[in-house]
Protein backbone atom coordinates (compact mmCIF):
# COMPACT_ATOMS: atom_id res chain seq x y z
CA UNK A 1 0.00 0.00 0.00
CA UNK A 2 2.75 2.44 0.95
CA UNK A 3 4.54 1.65 -2.28
CA UNK A 4 1.37 2.35 -4.31
CA UNK A 5 0.70 5.75 -2.67
CA UNK A 6 4.36 6.58 -3.20
CA UNK A 7 4.16 5.70 -6.90
CA UNK A 8 0.96 7.72 -7.46
CA UNK A 9 2.46 10.82 -5.82
CA UNK A 10 5.67 10.44 -7.82
CA UNK A 11 3.68 10.20 -11.05
CA UNK A 12 1.87 13.44 -10.17
CA UNK A 13 5.32 14.94 -9.57
CA UNK A 14 6.34 14.01 -13.11
CA UNK A 15 3.21 15.69 -14.54
CA UNK A 16 3.92 18.91 -12.64
CA UNK A 17 7.56 18.80 -13.74
CA UNK A 18 6.52 18.55 -17.41
CA UNK A 19 4.40 21.68 -16.85
CA UNK A 20 7.35 23.51 -15.28
CA UNK A 21 9.62 22.60 -18.20
CA UNK A 22 7.16 23.49 -20.98
CA UNK A 23 5.45 26.67 -19.75
CA UNK A 24 6.90 30.08 -20.63
CA UNK A 25 4.79 32.19 -18.27
CA UNK A 26 7.13 32.49 -15.28
CA UNK A 27 4.31 33.26 -12.84
CA UNK A 28 2.70 29.90 -13.70
CA UNK A 29 6.11 28.22 -13.46
CA UNK A 30 6.71 29.55 -9.94
CA UNK A 31 3.24 28.52 -8.74
CA UNK A 32 3.72 25.06 -10.27
CA UNK A 33 7.05 24.97 -8.45
CA UNK A 34 5.17 25.56 -5.22
CA UNK A 35 2.76 22.70 -6.03
CA UNK A 36 5.80 20.57 -6.86
CA UNK A 37 7.27 21.26 -3.41
CA UNK A 38 4.01 20.35 -1.66
CA UNK A 39 3.82 17.09 -3.62
CA UNK A 40 7.43 16.39 -2.72
CA UNK A 41 6.58 17.03 0.95
CA UNK A 42 3.72 14.48 0.67
CA UNK A 43 6.15 11.96 -0.82
CA UNK A 44 8.48 12.55 2.12
CA UNK A 45 5.59 11.85 4.55
CA UNK A 46 4.97 8.52 2.80
CA UNK A 47 8.71 7.78 2.97
CA UNK A 48 8.61 8.36 6.78
CA UNK A 49 10.68 11.54 6.63
CA UNK A 50 8.30 13.75 8.62
CA UNK A 51 10.87 16.36 9.65
CA UNK A 52 12.05 16.73 6.06
CA UNK A 53 8.45 17.02 4.86
CA UNK A 54 7.78 19.85 7.29
CA UNK A 55 10.92 21.71 6.20
CA UNK A 56 10.21 21.17 2.50
CA UNK A 57 6.62 22.42 2.87
CA UNK A 58 7.66 25.58 4.72
CA UNK A 59 10.95 26.34 2.98
CA UNK A 60 10.44 24.86 -0.50
CA UNK A 61 6.79 25.72 -1.01
CA UNK A 62 6.71 28.81 1.21
CA UNK A 63 9.88 30.86 1.35
CA UNK A 64 11.27 29.90 -2.08
CA UNK A 65 7.96 30.78 -3.76
CA UNK A 66 7.78 34.14 -1.98
CA UNK A 67 11.39 34.94 -2.99
CA UNK A 68 10.75 33.97 -6.62
CA UNK A 69 7.53 36.02 -6.78
CA UNK A 70 9.36 39.01 -5.30
CA UNK A 71 12.00 38.80 -8.03
CA UNK A 72 9.32 38.35 -10.71
CA UNK A 73 7.61 41.53 -9.51
CA UNK A 74 10.84 43.39 -10.32
CA UNK A 75 11.45 41.74 -13.70
CA UNK A 76 9.51 40.39 -16.68
CA UNK A 77 6.88 37.68 -16.23
CA UNK A 78 6.99 36.28 -19.78
CA UNK A 79 9.98 34.25 -20.86
CA UNK A 80 11.41 34.97 -24.33
CA UNK A 81 11.16 32.25 -26.98
CA UNK A 82 14.35 30.17 -26.88
CA UNK A 83 16.65 31.26 -29.70
CA UNK A 84 18.52 27.97 -30.01
CA UNK A 85 17.23 24.57 -30.99
CA UNK A 86 16.52 22.42 -27.92
CA UNK A 87 17.87 19.29 -29.64
CA UNK A 88 21.39 19.35 -28.20
CA UNK A 89 20.31 19.89 -24.55
CA UNK A 90 17.63 17.24 -25.06
CA UNK A 91 20.29 14.82 -26.30
CA UNK A 92 22.60 15.60 -23.36
CA UNK A 93 19.72 15.11 -20.89
CA UNK A 94 18.60 11.82 -22.49
CA UNK A 95 22.14 10.46 -22.58
CA UNK A 96 22.63 11.33 -18.90
CA UNK A 97 19.31 9.69 -18.06
CA UNK A 98 20.22 6.53 -19.98
CA UNK A 99 23.55 6.17 -18.16
CA UNK A 100 21.95 6.81 -14.77
CA UNK A 101 19.14 4.31 -15.42
CA UNK A 102 21.74 1.74 -16.42
CA UNK A 103 23.32 2.42 -13.01
CA UNK A 104 20.10 1.69 -11.10
CA UNK A 105 20.02 -2.02 -12.01
CA UNK A 106 22.47 -2.89 -9.25
CA UNK A 107 20.78 -0.77 -6.58
CA UNK A 108 18.71 -2.50 -3.87
CA UNK A 109 14.93 -2.37 -4.34
CA UNK A 110 12.46 -0.04 -2.65
CA UNK A 111 11.57 -0.42 1.04
CA UNK A 112 13.94 -3.25 1.98
CA UNK A 113 15.32 -3.39 5.52
CA UNK A 114 18.43 -5.49 4.87
CA UNK A 115 20.32 -3.06 2.68
CA UNK A 116 23.74 -1.59 3.53
CA UNK A 117 22.13 1.85 3.91
CA UNK A 118 19.79 0.67 6.63
CA UNK A 119 21.94 -1.78 8.59
CA UNK A 120 25.04 0.23 9.52
CA UNK A 121 25.13 3.82 10.80
CA UNK A 122 21.38 4.50 10.75
CA UNK A 123 20.61 1.42 12.84
CA UNK A 124 23.35 2.36 15.30
CA UNK A 125 21.84 5.82 15.80
CA UNK A 126 18.42 4.25 16.43
CA UNK A 127 19.86 1.93 19.10
CA UNK A 128 21.99 4.46 20.94
CA UNK A 129 19.97 7.67 20.73
CA UNK A 130 18.02 7.32 23.99
CA UNK A 131 21.05 6.22 26.03
CA UNK A 132 23.36 8.88 24.59
CA UNK A 133 21.09 11.92 24.36
CA UNK A 134 17.68 11.09 25.86
CA UNK A 135 15.88 12.54 22.82
CA UNK A 136 13.17 10.26 21.39
CA UNK A 137 13.21 11.92 17.95
CA UNK A 138 16.34 10.41 16.42
CA UNK A 139 16.47 12.99 13.62
CA UNK A 140 16.78 15.73 16.24
CA UNK A 141 19.45 13.91 18.21
CA UNK A 142 21.55 13.23 15.10
CA UNK A 143 21.10 16.78 13.81
CA UNK A 144 21.90 18.61 17.02
CA UNK A 145 24.14 16.16 18.85
CA UNK A 146 25.92 13.49 16.79
CA UNK A 147 26.33 15.71 13.75
CA UNK A 148 26.20 19.08 15.46
CA UNK A 149 29.23 20.30 13.51
CA UNK A 150 27.40 19.69 10.22
CA UNK A 151 24.61 21.92 11.45
CA UNK A 152 27.16 24.54 12.51
CA UNK A 153 28.58 24.45 8.97
CA UNK A 154 25.08 24.80 7.55
CA UNK A 155 24.49 27.86 9.71
CA UNK A 156 27.75 29.34 8.44
CA UNK A 157 26.61 28.80 4.83
CA UNK A 158 23.23 30.42 5.46
CA UNK A 159 24.95 33.35 7.19
CA UNK A 160 27.37 33.81 4.29
CA UNK A 161 24.54 33.67 1.76
CA UNK A 162 22.59 36.26 3.77
CA UNK A 163 25.57 38.63 3.80
CA UNK A 164 26.07 38.01 0.07
CA UNK A 165 22.47 38.96 -0.74
CA UNK A 166 22.70 42.10 1.42
CA UNK A 167 25.94 43.20 -0.28
CA UNK A 168 24.59 42.50 -3.78
CA UNK A 169 21.40 44.48 -3.29
CA UNK A 170 22.99 47.34 -1.31
CA UNK A 171 25.70 47.88 -3.88
CA UNK A 172 23.07 48.32 -6.57
CA UNK A 173 21.34 50.98 -4.55
CA UNK A 174 24.50 52.96 -3.77
CA UNK A 175 25.56 52.89 -7.44
CA UNK A 176 22.15 54.17 -8.51
CA UNK A 177 22.54 56.99 -5.99
CA UNK A 178 26.03 57.77 -7.33
CA UNK A 179 24.71 57.95 -10.87
CA UNK A 180 21.91 60.26 -9.75
CA UNK A 181 24.40 62.59 -8.06
CA UNK A 182 26.58 62.71 -11.16
CA UNK A 183 23.56 63.54 -13.28
CA UNK A 184 22.59 66.34 -10.92
CA UNK A 185 26.08 67.87 -11.21
CA UNK A 186 26.21 67.87 -14.99
CA UNK B 1 4.62 -10.28 -12.42
CA UNK B 2 8.39 -10.03 -12.44
CA UNK B 3 8.16 -6.87 -14.52
CA UNK B 4 5.78 -5.27 -12.00
CA UNK B 5 8.17 -6.13 -9.18
CA UNK B 6 11.11 -4.59 -11.02
CA UNK B 7 9.07 -1.44 -11.64
CA UNK B 8 8.06 -1.13 -7.97
CA UNK B 9 11.64 -1.77 -6.85
CA UNK B 10 13.14 0.92 -9.07
CA UNK B 11 10.29 3.43 -9.55
CA UNK B 12 11.77 5.92 -7.08
CA UNK B 13 15.16 5.75 -8.78
CA UNK B 14 13.66 6.36 -12.22
CA UNK B 15 11.53 9.28 -11.10
CA UNK B 16 14.56 10.74 -9.36
CA UNK B 17 16.52 10.46 -12.60
CA UNK B 18 13.68 12.00 -14.60
CA UNK B 19 13.45 15.01 -12.27
CA UNK B 20 17.23 15.36 -12.37
CA UNK B 21 17.52 15.44 -16.17
CA UNK B 22 14.44 17.71 -16.40
CA UNK B 23 16.30 20.18 -14.19
CA UNK B 24 19.47 19.74 -16.23
CA UNK B 25 17.53 20.33 -19.46
CA UNK B 26 15.93 23.53 -18.16
CA UNK B 27 19.29 24.88 -16.96
CA UNK B 28 20.98 24.20 -20.31
CA UNK B 29 18.18 24.92 -22.81
CA UNK B 30 16.46 27.99 -21.36
CA UNK B 31 18.02 31.46 -21.34
CA UNK B 32 15.77 33.08 -18.76
CA UNK B 33 17.60 33.37 -15.44
CA UNK B 34 14.58 32.84 -13.18
CA UNK B 35 13.71 29.73 -15.20
CA UNK B 36 17.29 28.53 -14.85
CA UNK B 37 17.02 28.87 -11.07
CA UNK B 38 13.74 26.92 -11.10
CA UNK B 39 15.59 24.22 -13.07
CA UNK B 40 18.37 24.21 -10.51
CA UNK B 41 15.84 23.69 -7.73
CA UNK B 42 14.29 20.81 -9.70
CA UNK B 43 17.74 19.22 -9.88
CA UNK B 44 18.27 19.83 -6.17
CA UNK B 45 14.92 18.37 -5.12
CA UNK B 46 15.63 15.22 -7.10
CA UNK B 47 18.72 14.73 -4.92
CA UNK B 48 16.51 14.96 -1.83
CA UNK B 49 14.42 12.13 -3.25
CA UNK B 50 17.55 10.13 -4.09
CA UNK B 51 18.66 10.28 -0.45
CA UNK B 52 15.29 9.76 1.27
CA UNK B 53 14.08 6.81 -0.85
CA UNK B 54 16.59 4.12 0.23
CA UNK B 55 16.06 5.02 3.91
CA UNK B 56 12.41 3.95 3.76
CA UNK B 57 11.55 0.51 5.14
CA UNK B 58 8.16 -0.92 4.16
CA UNK B 59 6.08 -1.26 7.32
CA UNK B 60 8.36 1.07 9.25
CA UNK B 61 7.44 4.27 11.07
CA UNK B 62 9.12 7.69 11.23
CA UNK B 63 12.22 7.52 13.46
CA UNK B 64 10.61 8.83 16.65
CA UNK B 65 11.24 6.23 19.33
CA UNK B 66 8.33 4.82 21.30
CA UNK B 67 7.43 1.61 23.07
CA UNK B 68 5.77 -1.14 21.07
CA UNK B 69 7.26 -0.09 17.74
CA UNK B 70 9.83 -2.36 16.19
CA UNK B 71 10.72 -1.03 12.76
CA UNK B 72 11.91 2.51 12.12
CA UNK B 73 13.00 4.05 8.86
CA UNK B 74 16.60 5.22 8.62
CA UNK B 75 17.02 8.67 10.27
CA UNK B 76 20.42 9.52 8.81
CA UNK B 77 19.31 10.55 5.26
CA UNK B 78 16.61 12.72 6.82
CA UNK B 79 19.22 14.69 8.75
CA UNK B 80 21.45 15.16 5.71
CA UNK B 81 18.53 16.37 3.60
CA UNK B 82 17.27 18.75 6.30
CA UNK B 83 20.66 20.44 6.05
CA UNK B 84 20.54 20.36 2.24
CA UNK B 85 17.09 22.02 2.08
CA UNK B 86 18.15 24.94 4.24
CA UNK B 87 21.42 25.40 2.34
CA UNK B 88 19.40 25.13 -0.89
CA UNK B 89 17.16 28.05 -0.03
CA UNK B 90 20.22 30.09 1.00
CA UNK B 91 21.92 29.55 -2.37
CA UNK B 92 18.62 30.16 -4.19
CA UNK B 93 18.26 33.53 -2.49
CA UNK B 94 21.84 34.40 -3.46
CA UNK B 95 21.06 33.45 -7.08
CA UNK B 96 17.90 35.57 -7.04
CA UNK B 97 19.91 38.48 -5.65
CA UNK B 98 22.27 38.14 -8.62
CA UNK B 99 19.26 38.10 -10.99
CA UNK B 100 17.97 41.34 -9.47
CA UNK B 101 21.41 42.97 -9.92
CA UNK B 102 21.68 41.75 -13.52
CA UNK B 103 18.22 43.13 -14.21
CA UNK B 104 19.25 46.50 -12.75
CA UNK B 105 22.36 46.76 -14.93
CA UNK B 106 21.13 45.24 -18.22
CA UNK B 107 17.37 45.77 -17.95
CA UNK B 108 16.70 42.16 -18.90
CA UNK B 109 17.11 38.65 -17.47
CA UNK B 110 17.34 36.87 -20.83
CA UNK B 111 20.80 35.45 -21.50
CA UNK B 112 20.73 36.14 -25.26
CA UNK B 113 19.73 39.79 -24.84
CA UNK B 114 22.53 40.29 -22.30
CA UNK B 115 25.06 38.82 -24.76
CA UNK B 116 23.83 41.17 -27.50
CA UNK B 117 24.28 44.18 -25.22
CA UNK B 118 27.78 43.00 -24.34
CA UNK B 119 28.68 42.95 -28.06
CA UNK B 120 27.45 46.54 -28.52
CA UNK B 121 29.79 47.88 -25.83
CA UNK B 122 32.96 46.59 -27.46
Amino acid sequence: MEAVINMVLLTLLVVVTLGVVRLRNLFAVVILGSIYSFLMASVFIVLDAVDVAMTEASVGAGISTVLMLTVLSMTRVEEAKPAHSPLLPLFVASATAAILIYGTWDLPGFGLAQTPVNTHVGAAYLERSIADTGVPNVVTSVLASYRGFDTLGETAVVFTAGIGVLLLLRRGRSRARLKKRQEERT
Amino acid sequence: MELAQTIIAHYNHWITIFLMVAGLYVVVARGNMVKKLVGLSLFQTSVYLLYISPGKIIGGTPPILDQGIEVYSNPLPHVLILTAIVVGVATLSLGLGLVVRINEVYGTIEEDEIFEQGDDDE
